[in-house]
């Protein structure tokens, strides 16, 4: 199975945030660094890229063959998407345990897996 | 006919579970065993019940499922995987197939799906009730229950949820998840009657069988034994009566011996978890005699497994039995359980034996405020009459 593991960020401290970034201790943010590496370094993990701040968003919506763009991420929330990898496994359980050790998943934010469409 | 009845009670559960084993996907391993079930009815009364029936219903399952696929062209993945479990049907036995039952309730009750979803698939798949009858114990809509399996098992395939035993360390949680929907099952045939309670023990039992060195099984099988043996004792002429009161000639002595065996067989297996201490609890409520520090001590352990401030509750009505009610009422008033009858209803009986009756009328006016069952209401308007 394919997996797509979305990385809310939530209220997570990061590098695109530097005010609560530098809440962390340099070890705190050594750890994050050494996680995702960890995590982008797995069999069967394709990193994707990581993104900037949800409002530097633009979503596209077309609607009767007109495209609409409006400002922001899709969801108008503070879970919004802040990175992604692909995954390919052999169960959920498989994906569940990758997800959980995404630092995100523990530091405010959360995870979504999705299983890849296969056409 | 009553013996196929008891048969389909009995085997259903291992016949889907190996089914969607071998065949991978739950509905055509439902459609498979319906048939297999259908053929039995129609021939066992003929023939006679086969020396295996389970082996009997799961090859005739299987050649159903074989002919199935063969019509239906987007089964045809699958056809190999069928091939090698071939049998002639005198040469099978309990073995020739393996019980996979333990794998379908992990995947029932795996924590990617809702608690409301693998409760109804667990009744579903392993105890065999109609989607009409989940529906009607679960107080929903049948068309609402009907969606929920449908998008349930949508989930276990698309999501890759794994048909198996979860390893080791994943074990414990997963386990717990099993027991708490199961127990979920129980407590909803106890409160509302009908087939559920008989359906959750007997699922607690297969567990049981399947798990024998694990203790918490067996200790929420005695849990569900020892209340289950007290159910027509709670209830006179619709009043609740509490364990006290109750006649003990109403309990089921037989399941309190069997909720004592398991018990035992818990304790044995060094089980100290939370349906364990639940467990031997509920003994200790069934003795003619109770031992008040006991309880009081085990409440105490429970919570400092659950942290719970109902358990906590239930150690203040103990501590009030061995040590007064002052020190009851102690307890009971450091819980934040505003919004909980039952607090009310303690704090109002020892507030009673401690004479300040005006604010045991209080607590029990607050506890009628949040009662809705009608037995409950009339007992605490009981109470309330009784204290003028």
């Amino acid at each position: 199975m394919k997996y797509v593991l979305l990385i809310h960020q939530g209220t997570t401290p990061t590098p695109a945030t530097p005010e609560e970034w530098a809440k962390l201790s340099p070890e705190e943010q050594q750890q994050v660094y050494a996680d995702y590496q960890a995590i982008n370094q797995t069999p069967g993990v394709t990193p994707g890229t990581g993104l900037q701040l949800p409002e530097t968003a633009t979503t596209v919506r077309v609607q009767d063959g007109r495209t609409l763009t409006t400002d922001g991420p899709f969801a108008e929330t503070k879970e919004a998407l802040g990175g992604w990898l692909t995954y390919e496994a052999d169960d959920l359980d498989a994906a569940i345990e990758l997800a959980s050790r995404i630092p995100a998943a523990r530091m405010g934010g959360a995870v979504e897996i999705r299983p890849v469409a296969e056409w | 006919m009553n013996d196929l009845e008891a048969v389909y009670r009995d085997h259903w559960g291992r016949v889907v579970a190996t089914l969607i084993g071998l065949l991978g996907d739950f509905d055509l391993a439902e459609e498979a065993a319906q048939e297999a079930f259908a053929q039995a009815a129609e021939r066992w009364p003929r023939t006679g019940v086969p020396d295996h029936p389970a082996a009997w219903l799961i090859a005739t399952g299987r050649n159903r499922a074989i002919d199935r696929i063969r019509r239906d062209r987007t089964y045809e993945a699958k056809l190999r995987l069928l091939e090698p479990a071939h049998a002639a049907e005198d040469e099978m036995d309990d073995t020739t197939f393996p019980d996979e039952r333990l794998e379908l309730l992990f995947t029932c009750c795996h924590p990617a799906l809702s608690l409301d979803a693998q409760v109804a698939l667990t009744l579903r798949t392993l105890g065999g009730l109609t989607t009409e009858q989940i529906a009607e114990a679960f107080l929903v809509p049948e068309p609402t229950m009907a969606q929920r399996l449908v998008r349930a098992k949508r989930k276990i395939a698309a999501a890759g949820i794994p048909f198996r035993v979860p390893p080791p360390h994943l074990l414990p949680d997963r386990l717990s998840a099993v027991l708490a929907t199961v127990y979920l099952i129980f407590n909803q045939g106890y409160t509302y009657g009908g087939t559920l309670a008989a359906e959750a023990i007997r699922l607690g039992t297969a567990l049981t069988v399947l798990m024998p060195d694990e203790p918490e099984p067996f200790g929420l099988l005695a849990l569900m034994l020892l209340q289950d043996a007290r159910r027509d004792a709670r209830f006179d002429d619709g009043r609740l009566v509490l364990l006290a009161d109750q006649d003990r000639s109403r309990w089921d002595s037989r399941e309190i011996a069997a909720g004592r065996a398991a018990l035992d067989r818990a304790v044995a297996l060094q089980g100290n978890g939370p349906y364990v201490v639940q467990a031997a609890i509920a003994a200790l409520h069934a003795e003619p005699e109770r031992d008040w520090a006991r309880i009081a001590a085990l409440y105490s352990d429970l919570a400092s497994l659950t942290g719970s401030p109902v358990v906590e509750l239930n150690r203040a009505v103990a501590v009030a039995e061995c040590e007064g009610p002052e020190a009851g009422l102690r307890i009971a008033d450091e819980l934040e359980l505003d919004g909980y009858r039952y607090l009310h209803t303690t704090r109002g009986e020892l507030l009673r034996r401690m004479g300040r009756t005006a604010e045991a009328r209080e607590a029990y006016r607050r506890a009628l405020q949040l009662v809705s069952d009608p037995p409950e209401r009339r007992f605490v308007e009981e109470r309330l009459a009784e204290l003028g």
